[in-house]
């Protein structure tokens, strides 16, 4: 190893790599990342950046509702260019099934500890004023809050005072990343947290891009008052193939609305799909007739880093000594970015892990 | 019916009217798209001259109303021509947000539609041949023109008059402008500092030189030349330099079926707009022999048209009136102080929303490649804000 390499190269500068830059610092490692655009330019800057505690699976909640907790402990001290908006989560039931659904999370998150409401039809529709009539409730999550990541990501890199090189590594091994233009970095460990790129850099590693198109209007302040989900999302986000799109609608800080989701397995080409973006739209305006009326001012894509079970890579990998990944965080990357990142400097650290860190082991998807 | 046009013109301006009626004349099925409510961009808006007269008779249909938003434009024809135009360049200065202050182009553009300014005290400053004509049609509606202020030096400026001699076209316009101005002040090396007021601009604090003295006004009419609109290009992934569309011997771009022409390609006036539409219809129509006869005609307005630019580069001094304080995003009040550090557009972004807002960069994008050198990323669709409906209704 050279003279005054860093203990810890982080390959990627997303709302991950950051989290992870972060709790390495404060753990008493000297690290260095390397970025190939801007500190959180990726699918951190493409993503809604909605905080949210899922239930999809056992251990997608204890990360999620961990990192939750981590973001308390943050957000007070971040500026405000992070627009943290504490507007809640409010899963939309359309009818009778649905709030079966309804009642089965909210006796979850109860048994969990995570406060929710159960709102019939009345409530619904004084709740959010905007959503059609004729839906049949929903439930609310108060604690679920809404952030722009790029901005937590910055600042969390300038806080664990990690140096930030610029530039695409092209490849790279447990203890060393070569750039394009040939420079070699060389480090103790490195950690490939470069979300759905990462099986370009570590061949093997099993995630693969999931496509996503939002669409941001012009500023409607009121327009809507929480981060609003139908309740099929849960499906679509974990279906495994093939195409799905589920009406998500998010209220900006800026008074802004920003509309998701959609969900393309496999497909890397960034352009925007009119025929999913259509879809997407028709969709909500199933949920908010009014939204037709609103100035769309931008669409974009992004790319999810997907897993075949659906829980994200946080450990060593088998494959490689000295190679980390924190890769495969699907759709909740930004709400499980300061989980991942305690999680991974526990293992580096060998302290006691902040959970179970089973599930999340690159391990248990290699075979053989 | 979909693809049902030879050839779709973007823009009906100057050079868009003369590509549709060279195309149309030469058989081909034509269409106009444009966002205004008529025909002739801003240089002919609510005129009714030859080339509208033409372009009527020509067959060529007008679809107006409606901005070109995204790709699908080339769904609407086997091939098309660009013909948007360009947009004034604003460049920030202390007072430039405060009501009251306009752009030169944005003056001309209100009063053509209507707004009175009878009685009212106008100072006009920036730089470029449309601050005389803005002067001119201020005071032929009744406004006291207080001041005409050109930021290039006078050596400069004089020297491109004395060049005219080769456009006499231009010598004669020149002249009817300086007629049409009388006896108001026009100044060269001189240019605006600051916009003062409280509410609303009352005066302005000019300097030439050393000289530097507060003119009280009512209207700051303010442009710093023009700047190309290259967004459509651009999302059709058509090569662009320097802020221009590049384009070929036929204004062909970089793209097969998709030309260019008029200030898209590079300001230079109505002139050049009309030649090169004239040559990209034509091309576009098959008949390369008739459009290769203009090639002369399009080489003295672009000479004409680099003249122009070189006469009317921005001092330095101009990129450096904003103070630290001085708001350059005004969709996201994102100030030069927190942007001029940033190591680029994509930076700037997303560290400080600049960009981000209803203009979609349009504005602060060409002021902070002007001031700091940064190309703008790739436009992203929707062009234009659009409503959420119109977006997916096919």
């Amino acid at each position: 190893m050279t003279a005054g390499a860093p203990d810890v190269l982080i390959v990627g500068a997303g709302a991950v790599g950051a989290a992870c830059a972060w709790e390495l610092s404060r753990g008493g490692l000297r690290v260095s990342m390397v970025e190939e655009d801007v500190v959180g330019s990726g699918a951190t800057a493409a993503g809604m950046g909605h905080l949210v505690a899922l239930d999809g699976s056992e251990h997608e909640f204890a990360l999620s509702r961990f990192s939750q907790g981590l973001w308390a402990e943050l957000l007070p001290q971040m500026p405000r260019e992070v627009e943290h908006l504490q507007c809640g989560t409010l899963w939309v039931a359309a009818d009778d099934e649905e709030m079966s659904e309804v009642r089965r999370k909210h006796g979850y998150y109860g048994a969990h500890g995570v406060s929710s409401e159960m709102l019939d039809a009345k409530q619904l529709a004084a709740a959010e004023p905007e959503l059609r009539v004729g839906l049949a409730g929903g439930l609310v999550v108060p604690g679920d809050s809404v952030i722009y990541a790029p901005a937590a990501a910055q600042w969390l890199v300038e806080r664990s005072g990690a140096a930030v090189i610029r530039g695409r590594v092209e490849r790279l091994n447990g203890r060393t990343a070569w750039l394009g233009d040939g420079t070699r970095l060389e480090a103790g460990i490195v950690v490939n947290a470069t979300g759905a790129r990462a099986a370009k850099l570590t061949a093997g590693v099993p995630v693969t891009p999931r496509k996503g198109h939002l669409a941001i209007t012009d500023r409607y302040p009121g327009f809507l008052r929480h981060q609003l989900i139908e309740l099929g999302y849960m499906k679509s986000a974990h279906a495994g193939g093939g195409e799905s799109v589920a009406f998500n609608a998010q209220p900006r800080k800026t008074g802004q609305v920003l509309l998701g989701s959609s969900r393309q397995h496999g497909v890397e080409d960034a352009g925007v799909d009119r025929m999913i973006l259509s879809r997407m739209m028709k969709r909500a305006v199933e949920y908010l007739p009014g939204i037709g009326e609103l100035q769309v001012i931008r669409c974009w894509t992004g790319c999810r880093a997907a897993t075949p079970d659906g829980a994200p890579l946080i450990g060593p990998w088998p494959g490689e000594d000295g190679l980390w990944l924190a890769t495969g965080h699907e759709g909740l990357g930004i709400t499980t970015a300061p989980g991942t990142g305690r999680l991974l400097a526990d293992l580096i650290l060998g302290r006691t892990p902040c959970l179970p860190a089973g599930p999340y082991l690159p391990a248990r998807l290699c075979h053989g | 019916m979909s693809g049902g046009s030879d050839v779709v013109v973007v823009g009906a301006g100057p050079a868009g009217l003369a590509a549709a009626c060279q195309a149309a004349e030469s058989g081909a099925r034509v269409l106009v798209m444009d966002d205004n409510a008529a025909a002739g961009g801003q240089v002919w808006r609510g005129e009714q001259g030859e080339w509208q007269e033409r372009f009527a008779r020509s067959g060529a249909a007008l679809e107006t109303g409606r901005a070109v938003i995204d790709e699908r434009v080339r769904e609407r024809g086997r091939t098309v021509v660009l013909a948007t135009g360009a947009r004034e360049l604003f460049l920030p200065f202390p007072g430039w947000t405060l009501p009251g202050v306009v752009g030169a182009g944005g003056l001309q553009a209100l009063i053509k539609s209507g707004y009175d300014v009878a009685g009212k005290r106008v100072v006009v400053a920036g730089s470029g041949p449309l601050l005389y004509a803005v002067a001119a049609l201020a005071r032929e509606k009744g406004a006291s023109v207080m001041l005409v202020a050109e930021q290039a030096p006078g050596a400069a400026v004089a020297g491109f008059v004395r060049g005219l001699w080769r456009h006499p076209e231009k010598l004669a316009q020149g002249v009817g402008l300086a007629m049409a101005l009388g006896g108001v002040e026009a100044v060269r090396g001189c240019w605006v500092e600051e916009a003062m007021g409280r509410g609303r601009v009352e005066g302005v604090k000019m300097r030439c030189g050393r000289r530097v003295w507060e003119e009280s006004c009512d209207v700051l009419a303010a442009g710093f030349g023009l700047t190309p609109n290259t967004e459509l290009a651009e999302m059709l992934g058509c090569h662009v330099r320097a802020g221009a569309v590049e384009t070929g011997d036929w204004q062909q771009t970089s793209v097969e079926g998709v030309y260019a022409a008029g200030e898209v390609t590079g300001i230079g006036g109505v002139e050049k707009s009309v030649v090169e539409g004239e040559i990209a219809g034509l091309a576009a129509a098959g008949r390369r022999a008739e459009a290769e006869r203009l090639f002369g005609r399009r080489a003295q307005w672009r000479r004409f048209g680099e003249e122009l630019g070189r006469a009317f580069a921005l001092r330095e001094e101009v990129k450096r009136l904003a103070r630290g304080e001085t708001v350059l995003c005004r969709c996201e009040d994102v100030t030069v102080g927190q942007l001029r550090d940033r190591a680029g557009w994509r930076e700037a972004k997303l560290r400080t929303r600049c960009g981000m807002g209803a203009c979609q960069g349009r504005v602060c994008g060409a002021i902070t490649r002007t001031l700091f050198g940064w190309g703008p990323s790739k436009p992203r669709p929707p062009l234009y804000p659009t409503r959420f409906e119109d977006l997916f209704s096919d």
